[in-house]
């Protein structure tokens, strides 16, 4: 909200060291109390010769391409009776003024905002010898859809200082108060902080004499339960429709950043800008019959003072006459009420409405308004007789309207209930120590009817009764916060607790590190997508119709709508970063990420409603776990181009899908488990090399180089490969298998294998490791060698293998045993026979 | 030598006079002295050390002489022996020397030339970041909560005091998942993982809880949807805002200095009373030390507890939370958020694999 500090200041009883307070130490105030400073912004600055000019003589300039006027505008009253006043001729290119108007002037000399020096000058043809200024030229508001006209007044003459009359020396602070302070959406509330903040004393303008009502304003029905807890009305009628609104308003408005519309809107306005209290404003003449106050019937329409015809939902909340709603409460009026150029007869309408409905209704129809943002919060429920009042008044003193005896007022707020306190209980949250009395009177600030006791077991306690337009305090947690705020946050010491031993990381979490440090090591780069994909990567990764990948959460409100679906894999995230780095130039990238993905349930499982007034039980706890889909987090990476840069040293090595199978292998070796390797086809892999990894049987991810027709409908470099597994699926390393290091000599044995090509030299590998037995202790494939030599699909496979006896010195012969039982279980296995 | 006084006649052999000896000497010392590598040296060798060489054979004269010359003509020849075997050992170390000196110097390649073959990779500094904000809570005792980030709105909001249609509750920009009823949010924050923590741990409980949040923010200079987060709760018998202004303060000067400290302003969020804004006096600020907005906290309030089935009579907490996004770009400096989320390799590989 923005406030000019002028009017702030008029509310508080200023001491002597007070008297010269500025804007800095204002801001500062509000700071210290929690009303958060979005912005100082001192009007201005305006120097030199700023007057208020009465229009004398228009003169239209033809021949250019958009109207344009030379003006002769009167800017000082003739010195001696019978002489001509003092004038001034000023081209002007706004059209929204008439002979007569009075206007403010900048003469040459005069400075406005944005360094802008005015100077005679020959334009179109004329010499302009100042500016007639718009709103915004002056630093007031943003207004520039016409020049500033200001209202006829006795007390105002062409030639008089504008620059005090429009008070630009003023300063706007934008003040954002948290939502839980509704009543600092208003120069009441906000001028009662700064009170409470300077320890002076507050001026309510909301204490004004309400006269009792003698009769009803207008027969109100109020039906909607729990709709609205009060509806006051009061009736002006005679109101001129062509009264100006006056300046100290209209000033308000426009700094609050509110158009002026006409007397009596304006003046709706005004008090709720000053009190806190929305208003709206019928006109009486168009309403039909009394006052219905209820909720919408589902299909009924309302044209809103916007000409937009809306539909309403049973959830909405209206005001309906005979003819049916004819506003849409607490969010915007009806057209059809609406006061209009010659309305004379003024309905004003202050209610408090149900904030959840308000703001449900606000978001259906996507009508944020000022009083709407009010209502949202809370409105203080003693205002809305007050604040008819003081529109009611306004309206006579500025439109000559008479004020109809009737006020209706329906409803019965409730008074805040009163909250209980030890009396110590804000030196306690606070690990301070607060001089006596400082939390009665804390809370007797803030406008508390107070009662000090004490509890049964004799310690003292204190009673607050809130006032009406603090319905936010509620516990004494709430209290505390006053007390605690209004003495100062930074009065609060410094003191480290010591929290009990705890147990550091999980083995959990001591891997994903691990995992983490071990890929950066190898050369990838980590980066973090966002897991918003479009349904059409499933397309382009190959996916059948049925495809567990392709089952999804939907995001219902997307930034970007096309891709509104939550990654069920890592990869589509990582191959778009991929994608994104190859298009800026760079050649070889890997890349990985560690993160969660969401793998929701094959049927929804309901979220149940649990109450947040105690722990819920086992059961409901259960019922809340198990309706998330399941979030593993997932390890993957990416890779292109060389993994192996070439350089002066040679050619590089591309990056295969051996580098993939190898990622995975090098996460398992940082987790510790053991990870096997086997032949797979799955999309979005090539078929001929794609790797299932599993642990202990059981499937955790896959490896390998892409099928080259997802590589090409998503643009990536030839032989993109990549790798992804799931790390919530690999067993915590309990213990480790603490090795027997043999100190006796091994013996050394190669041997070579002719085996059929489809036989996987993974299973090869592990029927020898199984066959050698014990005695084995390593074996390294050495060579892979495919030709005529060995014969039409098959394949030699050569191994290096060292044999080791952990209690003596191994003898030849026991190697060359152990060696040909290996060699035997191959041949029963798969049919190797020995190369020759 | 013979005496003066030899009571007899020496009998004059040639080989063995000390003129010769000592010319055979001078010869080997030249010729070894002349060997300019080891393999001339080992040429030369046999021609004054080896069964020809002119000493050996004056060796074999000795029994020409009269038994009482013997002795010194052995002496001599002994001597002249020692003299060329140490030219030769003399000249062979040297040489030996010199060629390892060519060796290594014939070795020598040029450093400076690059061997990035297989450079290293480099892990997100927001990474790396949260888990040096974790190792500094561990270091205090805490322990590191985890959530997942689809959550149900019970722990984003409800549990956490949210009230229903409250503006608090919309002003968090949600992302809402699922189909309309779902009860399924991304998680706004990461105080959800603190409900988790509460409900199921035994207290007294002292978490931080790292990880990626979202809100429905386009993507900007200074904003992103997908952010992250760490925040903090300790739930204990006695706990204070004293003690946690004295947490932040701790964990200010472990991150930035120990300069830093925090002040906190009041403010509101629904699941602390009192809450507060928090801001870093920050020393390498952009010109100057000065306060920069960090994070906001508060002492949990009792609602919450409540929700979690702690009993706020017995118990108080504090907790607090910041965006580990905006404490790395004011940190390092860091003028576009969109470097840090667009998964550029040039921006992440300079900060290597260490916070």
């Amino acid at each position: 909200m923005r406030i000019p500090v002028s009017w702030l200041i008029q509310q508080l009883e200023l001491t002597e060291d007070h008297r010269d307070i500025g804007a800095t130490e204002i801001a500062a105030a509000f700071i210290r109390v929690g009303i958060e400073v979005e912005e100082v912004l001192p009007l201005g600055p305006v120097t030199g010769p700023v007057v208020v000019g009465r229009v004398a003589q228009i003169e239209e300039l033809t021949g250019f391409k958009k109207p344009i006027r030379y003006c002769t505008v009167e800017i000082g009253e003739p010195e001696e009776d019978g002489e001509q006043p003092l004038t001034t001729q000023v081209v002007c290119g706004a059209t929204n003024f008439v002979e007569g108007d009075v206007v403010v002037v900048a003469l040459p000399g005069a400075v406005l905002p944005g360094d802008f020096t005015i100077a005679e000058r020959k334009t179109y043809g004329r010499v302009s010898r100042g500016m007639i200024c718009a709103a915004d030229e002056l630093g007031l508001g943003d207004d520039h859809s016409g020049i500033l006209v200001l209202p006829v007044d006795d007390d105002v003459a062409p030639g008089d200082d504008a620059i005090e009359l429009l008070g630009l020396t003023d300063t706007v602070i934008e003040l954002a108060p948290t939502p839980d302070r509704g009543y600092c959406l208003s120069m009441r509330g906000l001028a009662r902080e700064l009170a409470c903040a300077l320890d002076l004393g507050f001026i309510d303008p909301a204490a004004i004499e309400v006269p009792a009502a003698e009769n009803r304003a207008i027969a109100v029905d109020l039906v909607a339960e729990g709709a609205c807890s009060r509806f006051a009305v009061r009736r002006v009628t005679g109101v001129d429709p062509t009264a100006p609104t006056p300046w100290h308003i209209r000033r308000t408005l426009m700094l609050a950043g509110i158009r002026s519309i006409s007397l009596a809107v304006d003046v709706t306005n005004f008090v709720m800008l000053e009190l806190g209290q929305p208003m709206h404003a019928f006109d009486t003449s168009r309403v039909r019959g009394g006052l219905t106050v209820r909720r919408a019937v589902a299909g009924e329409k309302l044209v809103t003072l916007d000409d937009v015809e809306r539909t309403l939902d049973p959830d909405d909340i209206v005001i309906s006459d005979e003819s049916g709603p004819i506003s849409l409460a607490g969010v915007m009026g009806g057209a059809s009420t609406e006061v209009r150029a010659d309305s004379t007869d003024i309905l004003l309408e202050a209610a408090v409405w149900d904030p959840p409905s308000i703001a449900r209704a606000v978001r259906r129809h996507k009508l944020p308004s000022e009083a709407s943002r009010r209502y949202e919060r809370v409105v203080d429920p003693a205002l809305p007789p007050v604040a008819l009042e003081r529109a009611a008044r306004l309206l006579r003193q500025y439109g000559e309207g008479s004020i109809q005896p009737g006020r209706t007022d329906e409803g019965s707020p409730h008074a805040p209930a009163p909250v209980v306190m030890a009396m110590d209980l804000p030196d306690r949250v606070a690990g301070a120590r607060y001089a006596r009395g400082v939390t009665a009177a804390r809370l007797q600030q803030i406008g508390c009817r107070v009662e000090v006791g004490a509890a049964e077991d004799g310690t003292p306690e204190v009673t607050a009764f809130p006032p009406s337009w603090r319905a936010d305090l509620t516990q004494p947690a709430d209290l505390v916060e006053e007390v605690l705020r209004l003495q100062g946050y930074e009065t609060i010491p410094s003191v480290l607790p010591t929290a009990p031993a705890g147990h550091g990381l999980t083995p959990t979490q001591r891997r994903r590190r691990h995992v983490s440090r071990t890929l950066a090591e190898q050369g990838y780069v980590e980066v973090l997508p966002f897991p918003f994909v479009s349904p059409q990567v499933w397309d382009a990764f190959g996916l059948d119709a049925d495809d567990v990948r392709r089952r999804t959460v939907r995001v219902r409100n997307p930034l970007e709508s096309d891709r509104d679906q939550l990654a069920t894999t890592l990869l589509p995230g990582l191959l778009d970063t991929l994608a994104r780095n190859v298009s800026r130039g760079a050649k070889d990238v890997a890349l990985f990420h560690i993160g969660q993905v969401v793998l929701p349930h094959a049927e929804a499982r309901p979220m149940p409603d649990v109450a947040v007034t105690g722990r819920p039980d086992d059961e409901q706890f259960a019922a809340l776990a198990a309706a998330l889909p399941a979030q593993p987090t997932h390890v993957a990476v990416v890779l292109a181009g060389n993994h192996q840069r070439a350089g002066w040293w040679g050619g590089g090595e591309a990056a295969s899908w051996a580098d993939a199978v190898r990622a995975a292998q090098v996460v398992a070796e940082a987790a510790g488990v053991e990870l096997t390797v086997s032949a797979d086809v799955l999309a979005p892999w090539h078929p001929g090399r794609c790797a299932r990894l599993s642990v202990g049987g059981f499937p955790v991810g896959h490896a390998g180089e892409l099928h080259p027709k997802v590589v090409e409908a998503l643009g990536l470099p030839k032989r993109t490969c990549a790798m992804e597994l799931d790390l919530d699926l690999l067993p915590v390393r309990q213990r480790k298998v603490v090795p027997v290091v043999s100190p006796y000599p091994p013996v050394l044995l190669d041997v070579a294998l002719v085996v059929d090509d489809e036989v996987p030299a993974a299973e090869l590998t592990d029927t020898l490791r199984g066959g050698g037995g014990d005695l084995l202790e390593e074996l390294n494939l050495f060579d892979v060698f495919s030709g005529t030599q060995v014969g039409e699909g098959k394949r030699s496979l050569a191994y290096s293998l060292r044999f080791r006896a952990t209690d003596r010195t191994l003898t030849v012969e026991e190697a060359t045993a152990a060696r040909d039982a290996a060699v035997a279980a191959a041949t029963e296995r798969h049919g190797a026979t020995l190369r020759g | 030598m013979s005496g003066a006084n030899d009571p007899y006649d020496p009998k004059e052999v040639a080989a063995l006079t000390p003129d010769v000896l000592q010319a055979a000497v001078e010869k080997a010392r030249e010729e070894f002295g002349s060997a300019a590598d080891l393999d001339a040296l080992a040429a030369v060798k046999p021609a004054h050390l080896g069964d020809r060489s002119p000493l050996l054979q004056a060796r074999r004269e000795i029994g020409a002489l009269p038994p009482q010359a013997r002795s010194e003509a052995g002496k001599r020849v002994n001597e002249a022996q020692a003299l060329v075997k140490a030219a030769y050992e003399d000249r062979l170390a040297r040489l030996k020397v010199e060629r390892d000196e060519r060796v290594l110097r014939e070795e020598g390649v040029d450093v400076t030339l690059p061997w990035d073959r297989r450079p290293r990779g480099a892990r997100h500094p927001i990474t790396t970041l949260s888990e040096r904000i974790g190792d500094v809570f561990i270091g205090m005792g805490y322990e590191i909560a985890e959530g997942p980030e689809l959550e149900g709105e019970w722990f984003n909001f409800d549990a956490l005091n949210f009230k229903k249609d409250h503006p608090a509750r919309t002003m968090q920009d949600t992302f809402y998942a699922g189909e309309e009823g779902s009860g399924l949010v991304l998680r706004t924050h990461t105080s959800p993982v603190q409900v988790r923590a509460l409900v199921g741990r035994e207290l007294p409980v002292y978490v931080v809880c790292p990880g990626r949040t979202f809100r429905t923010d386009e993507l900007d200079a200074t904003h992103t949807p997908v952010f992250n987060q760490v925040e903090g709760l300790a739930v204990d018998k006695g706990l204070t805002m004293a003690h946690l202004k004295g947490t932040l303060d701790a964990f200010a000067k472990a991150i930035f200095g120990d300069e830093a400290h925090v002040r906190l302003r009041p403010s509101f969020f629904p699941f602390t009373e009192p809450s507060a804004e928090l801001d870093v006096w920050f020393t390498a600020k952009k010109g100057g030390p000065g306060w920069v907005e960090w994070g906001g906290c508060g002492m949990v309030n009792p609602n919450v507890l409540r929700a979690c089935g702690v009993d706020p009579d017995v118990y108080s907490g504090f907790a607090f939370g910041m965006g580990i996004e905006r404490t790395l770009q004011f940190r390092d400096g860091i003028p576009d958020m969109r470097d840090m989320v667009e998964g550029d390799v040039r921006f992440t590989l300079p900060f290597g694999t260490e916070a």
